[in-house]
């Protein structure tokens, strides 16, 4: 048996939550080391699956199956393609920046005085490695009910992690930001609880009816994708309807995709930056991703049935999320609206059913990842220097923090989807393979970038710009600490700009099987240039309607 | 040969990567260095060009590609360059004029603190705006577009502390932003209809194209092109981009980025060519713009901000050859070099005046400037001749022949744009002498200001009158070293192609036409401002003037169709959203809301709740496997 790779993977960040946890409170500083070096390991092992995957070979790879409950068909099926592949590596890599970022939100109170919180450090870190791991173990499962499990579980320590560990700032009392907390942490389990429970009766169907049809009940991806290309396994058209709407719930809750998106603005506002970060980064993914890997591989003439209104929801949260960003007062809210408007990207790229479109929805998933986590942390640095999160509480910040203010400005533009940034290039494949197929569904996503450029710009000029701010005197600039976390991810926005195409070398055969599982075929351009010495055309030559002597 | 094209590019980006990351220890000499990679990038520039002369002109075209940049499917991006003879007219004019604004810049910017970030941004500029018209596909273009957009958004918003900088900064961004709604559209329909995006494979085939879709493709590089090059209706933010440091203006707003959207055009001629209800789209913005920006020129006190209203209006000119198609495209590209140099020797004047005059930008509180600044009085002099069109000086030759090929175009329609053309250069006549009579003529209107601080004009170091000199070198002679045996027109039209049309009125009576306008409009505004005293506040002006001033009511048109309702929509929305889509999971929110208090003291209890109906679904979900299993 060869070396489970993937199984360790998952695991050792599981084991970094228990190694942490474990850490005795009088030496709780080291808790924040434990969590970061398990989180390092982590990423080495990311990095050996990225290495280990080869483009161009089988659909799933690094394989592992074995039973688990056998009476009802439950596998530990674990498998990887390339859109699994890079959102572990985006997974893997931004859970070290994620707790380096966070590395003092949970220190406990100088004055602990009996009504305030305390503030278990160890905790806080051992549940973002907890999520991590169930986070790459949802990338990895490709049995159904595996990734029930653990699709449900994350919400747990994501619950703790939204209601324990609010911001210190805000000008609120602890009382009310705690209640806040509360509020947000509770509606988001609410939202996704309600999401999961009709999920699971769309799992529990989805065993009836392969039960059914092949004998034995199956939870595995692969054995019922198999069946159904083979004719073996037929599902009724109400059937597969209602099964997809079932799992297609959840994962819109879990996006999040308009109008399911409320719990989002609350849990990320109320919940310190690194965690905002872990939910629209790392968590959210998992739901887009499902809709890739489940809903259309699982159901694929459903998926092209409900197409035209999910683009529709897809296009209103793209426009509405940006135009919610425009109106909010609250820095991390305004980013939530934001990340809504980006989710509405992914969701119409994937629906789009091209290439270009799930391609472009892929990469806008790590793309989004990283550009989102560069603008929030460094947001986070700034709202714990003056302990406000209102827009209106600052200005003229770049002239006493300028390199601060630089990489706020870099992460906004990135977010705005600059061009030489990596989020331009997932944003325009999504509109380009939106747009070959539904042209006004297309033009009508590209106005999408003007509002953009208003939220970002008009955030940063409120913030940075301006006289300077009586409370914004004195500010201090990045420390190491901070550079260390913001750095490194405006350099990957930066070469993934110029140079995504080890990403999309790893992407496109993943998209390429998932489009042929949904039988879809790009629509074939009106008037093909077939030349393919075109490198070496020169525009001189026997251009029709000139330089002819 | 081919591996130099991407140094021209690498230059400046590295330059704007060390002086934008170099930290403190780069202030001392950060200005040099920058100047020292744009003059790099310029000689490299003139190294191709002479190696592109000593070749047959069909043959002169370099192709340099670098990397598969974004291949996914059938849409395939390269980072590949092409250098042919626009490009390398644009190449020439962007690192000379680049070059010389650099070294500018050394004197204009010497007293601010944050001199090495200006030059990291100038050198940013230069190199994207390289890109972009080095570029051999659309997409690749785009990325220069929004690179100059993204250095013009920092250098209109250099000085940030100043609110009207950073609010100007941010709406040239996001008016960009519309027009850039256009290349997104124009490429997405490139790809659908050609499969491809790239220059060679789209235009050598345009023709396969219906010509509806041609005309689609048109009107979005159309759009695209009014954001960048200021005109109607995506005009309102280059008057306020005058916020920015005056070296900023001279190249960026005048010179080299406003002017990219004349090179879309030309650029996708081939497109144009065979969409001809696009091209009359193309004329008509011209058109409009170019007595738009002349109008509102007219009634500027603040000298800038008529500079501005000129660019606005040359570049109409440009935009209205353009759309001509094969008469215009050389004159188009011919006037945008002449107006590279004339309005930037300009606007380098205006900054020279601005530096002695305690930048002091209102020309009613100038006057008689030609005894204290005698250099800059003459470079400017010899670019406001150039620009009304004085006979042999540059401006003569270029704006002369978009004239003649406007009546060109033949019928009802040539008749009006040329009508138009002779119209504009009659005001442009009036503005300009207006500009040159309220600076550097009659008597000195400065007053001390509120600190008592009395300006001692003075002329300006070296640094900043060596480009001018230079400048006004190329405002009187280009033009004709251009037109010497058709020089100009033989060199592009390899690239371009040129036909002549029939004009009605021949040539000689085009340029006497332009003569009568040219002193009708001097002679008007001598009357008004020459023969007498200036007021050095400004009289209160008819209907026109005062909606010239508030540039012909564009932003008080933007606030009422857009500004205002977007603000009503987004609060509507903002309620909507708490209110209502919340609301309806209202019954559940609602009551969790009442009881966050309580859950709070009971966190853990919360949870073990929560862990119950977990493992309670889990059962459910066994129990359901077992019945089915049991039917």
């Amino acid at each position: 048996m060869s070396f489970p790779l993937l199984t360790v993977t998952a695991a050792v960040p599981a084991l970094g939550a228990v190694a942490t946890a474990a850490v005795p409170a009088a030496k709780r500083a080291a808790a924040k080391w434990v969590a970061l070096g398990f989180s390092l390991a982590t990423l080495v092992l990311a990095a050996i699956v990225l290495v280990s995957f080869d483009p161009d070979g089988a659909h799933f790879q690094l394989t592992e199956s074995h039973p688990w409950i056998k009476d009802f068909g439950v596998r530990y099926e674990l498998g990887v393609d390339g859109i699994a592949v890079a959102l572990i590596a985006l997974t893997a890599l931004l859970i070290p920046f994620i707790i380096l970022a966070g590395w003092h939100d949970a220190d406990p109170l100088e004055e602990a005085s009996p009504n305030r919180r305390w503030r278990p450090t160890q905790g806080f870190f051992a549940l973002i490695l907890m999520v991590e791991a169930m986070v790459v173990i949802s990338f990895e499962a490709t049995d159904v009910f595996l990734f029930y499990i653990f699709f449900e579980a994350m919400l747990i320590p994501m619950y703790f992690l939204i209601g324990g560990f609010g911001d210190r700032a805000g000008g609120r009392s602890e009382e009310e930001s705690a209640t806040q907390r509360s509020y947000a942490a509770v509606k988001f389990l609410l939202y996704n609880l309600a999401g999961g429970l009709i999920m699971l009766a769309a799992v529990v169907g989805l065993y009836v009816v392969t039960a059914d049809d092949l004998g034995t009940g199956t939870f595995s991806l692969q054995q019922i994708t198999d069946a159904r290309a083979a004719g073996t396994l037929d599902f009724a058209t109400s059937t597969e309807r209602l099964l997809f709407l079932g799992f297609f719930f959840a994962f819109a809750v879990k996006a999040p995709l308009w109008p399911l998106h409320t719990w989002l603005p609350n849990a990320m506002g109320e919940a310190t930056s690194p965690v905002a970060v872990l939910i629209t980064a790392v968590v959210d993914k998992v739901g887009t991703f499902a809709m890739l890997r489940f809903c259309l591989q699982l159901f694929p003439e459903a998926s092209k049935w409900a197409t035209p209104v999910i683009m529709v929801l897809a296009l209103i949260s793209i426009i509405y999320g940006a135009l919610l960003a425009i109106g909010q007062r609250d820095i991390k809210r305004l980013i939530a609206y934001a990340s809504i408007s980006h989710f509405g990207f992914i969701i119409l790229g994937i629906f789009a059913m091209t290439t270009q479109g799930q391609g472009g929805a892929t990469l806008y998933m790590v793309n989004h990842g990283i550009s989102t986590a560069a603008l929030m942390l460094v947001a986070g640095f700034l709202i714990t220097r003056r302990g406000s999160r209102l827009i209106a509480d600052y200005g003229g910040v770049q002239k006493v923090a300028p390199v601060l203010a630089g990489t706020f400005l870099i992460g906004g533009l990135a977010t705005l989807s600059l061009p030489g940034l990596a989020p331009f290039i997932s944003e325009f494949l999504v509109l380009v393979g939106t747009f070959s197929r539904y042209p006004a569904l297309g033009i009508i996503a590209t106005v999408g970038i003007v509002l953009a450029a208003l939220y970002v710009l008009v955030l940063y000029q409120r913030t940075m710009t301006g006289p300077v701010k009586a409370e914004v005197r004195g500010m201090p600039d990045l420390k190491v600490r901070e550079l260390v976390v913001v750095a490194p991810l405006i350099a990957l926005l930066i070469f993934l700009g110029v140079y995504p195409k080890p990403l999309t070398d790893i992407v496109n055969p993943a998209v390429d099987h998932t489009l042929s599982v949904v039988d879809k075929k790009d629509p074939k351009p009106d008037h093909p240039v077939t030349d393919a010495g075109w490198f070496s055309y020169s525009p001189m030559h026997d251009r029709a309607s000139g330089g002819a002597k | 040969m081919e591996n130099l094209i991407g140094l021209l590019v690498a230059a400046p980006l590295l330059g704007a990567a060390l002086l934008l990351c170099g930290g403190r220890r780069l202030d001392g000499k950060g200005h040099l260095l920058g100047t020292a990679l744009a003059l790099a990038s310029f000689v490299i520039g003139a190294v191709l060009f002479a190696d592109m002369l000593g070749r047959d002109e069909h043959d002169r075209a370099l192709h340099s590609h670098l990397f598969s940049w974004i291949p996914v499917g059938g849409f395939r991006a390269d980072v590949a360059f092409q250098l042919d003879q626009l490009s390398m007219t644009f190449v020439l004019l962007i690192t000379g004029v680049g070059s010389l604004i650099h070294i500018y810049s050394i004197g204009y910017m010497e007293h601010d603190e944050r001199r090495r970030r200006f030059f990291g941004y100038l050198n940013l500029f230069l190199a994207a705006m390289l890109l972009l018209v080095l570029a051999d596909n659309y997409l690749l273009l785009y990325v220069g577009w929004e690179g100059v957009g993204l250095a013009s958004y920092l250098l209109i918003g250099f000085w940030q502390h100043k609110p009207s900088a950073a609010t100007a900064a941010k709406k040239a961004f996001i008016v960009n932003r519309v027009g850039d709604v256009g290349l997104s559209i124009a490429i997405m329909l490139m790809f659908t209809t050609f499969g491809t995006f790239a220059f060679a494979p789209v235009l050598s085939n345009a023709t396969d194209a219906s010509e509806g879709k041609l005309t689609a493709i048109g009107l979005m590089l159309l759009l695209a092109a009014c954001g960048k090059s200021a005109q109607v209706p995506l005009q309102s933010w280059l008057g306020d981009a005058m916020e920015g440091p005056t070296p900023v203006s001279a190249l960026i707003h005048a010179a080299t980025m406003v002017t990219a959207g004349v090179y879309l055009i030309t650029r996708s001629g081939a497109i144009f060519n065979n969409a001809p209800d696009a091209q009359t789209a193309v004329v008509t913005v011209g058109a409009v713009t170019l007595l738009f920006g002349a109008i509102v020129g007219c009634a500027k006190d603040d000298i800038k901000k008529a500079l501005a209203g000129s660019t606005m209006s040359q570049i109409g000119y440009m935009i209205l050859a353009a759309g001509l198609g094969p008469i215009g495209y050389v004159f188009a590209i011919m006037h945008l070099v002449t107006h590279g140099f004339f309005k930037a020797g300009l606007f380098l004047g205006a900054g020279s005046v601005m530096h002695g005059m305690n930048d002091e930008v209102d020309m009613r509180k100038y006057g008689g400037l030609r005894k204290y600044m005698p250099v800059t009085f003459v470079t400017f002099g010899l670019g406001y001749l150039a620009i009304i069109g004085f006979p042999g000086l540059s401006g003569f030759w270029s704006k002369d022949k978009i004239i003649e090929a406007a009546f060109a175009k033949g019928g009802t329609e040539g008749w009006i744009l040329g009508g138009a053309a002779l119209l504009g250069a009659a005001i442009t006549a009036y503005y300009m002498t207006r500009v040159m009579l309220l600076t550097f003529f009659g008597e000195k209107r400065w007053v001390p200001d509120e600190q008592g601080n009395e300006p001692h004009p003075h002329e300006s170091p070296k640094s900043m009158t060596i480009p001018m000199i230079v400048l006004a070198f190329g405002s009187v002679f280009a033009g004709g070293l251009f037109s010497l045996n058709d020089a100009f027109l033989k060199w592009l039209e390899p690239v371009t192609s040129h036909s002549h049309g029939h004009s009605p009125l021949s040539a000689a009576t085009v340029t006497a036409g332009t003569m009568v306008v040219l002193l009708i409009g001097v002679a008007i505004a001598w009357v008004q401002y020459g023969r007498r005293p200036v007021p050095s506040t400004a009289p209160r002006g008819s209907l026109l003037t005062r909606a010239a001033r508030r540039d012909l009511l564009q932003d008080d048109f933007n606030h009422v169709v857009l500004v205002k309702p977007g603000e009503y929509l987004t609060r509507g929305l903002v309620y909507v959203d708490h209110k209502l889509v919340d609301g309806v999971v209202n019954g559940t929110a609602a009551s969790v809301g009442g009881l966050s208090g309580r859950l709070r003291k009971l966190q853990n209890g919360y949870a073990r709740t929560y862990a119950v109906s977990m493992f309670g679904g889990t059962a459910v979900l066994i129990a359901a496997t077992l019945l089915m299993r049991a039917v």
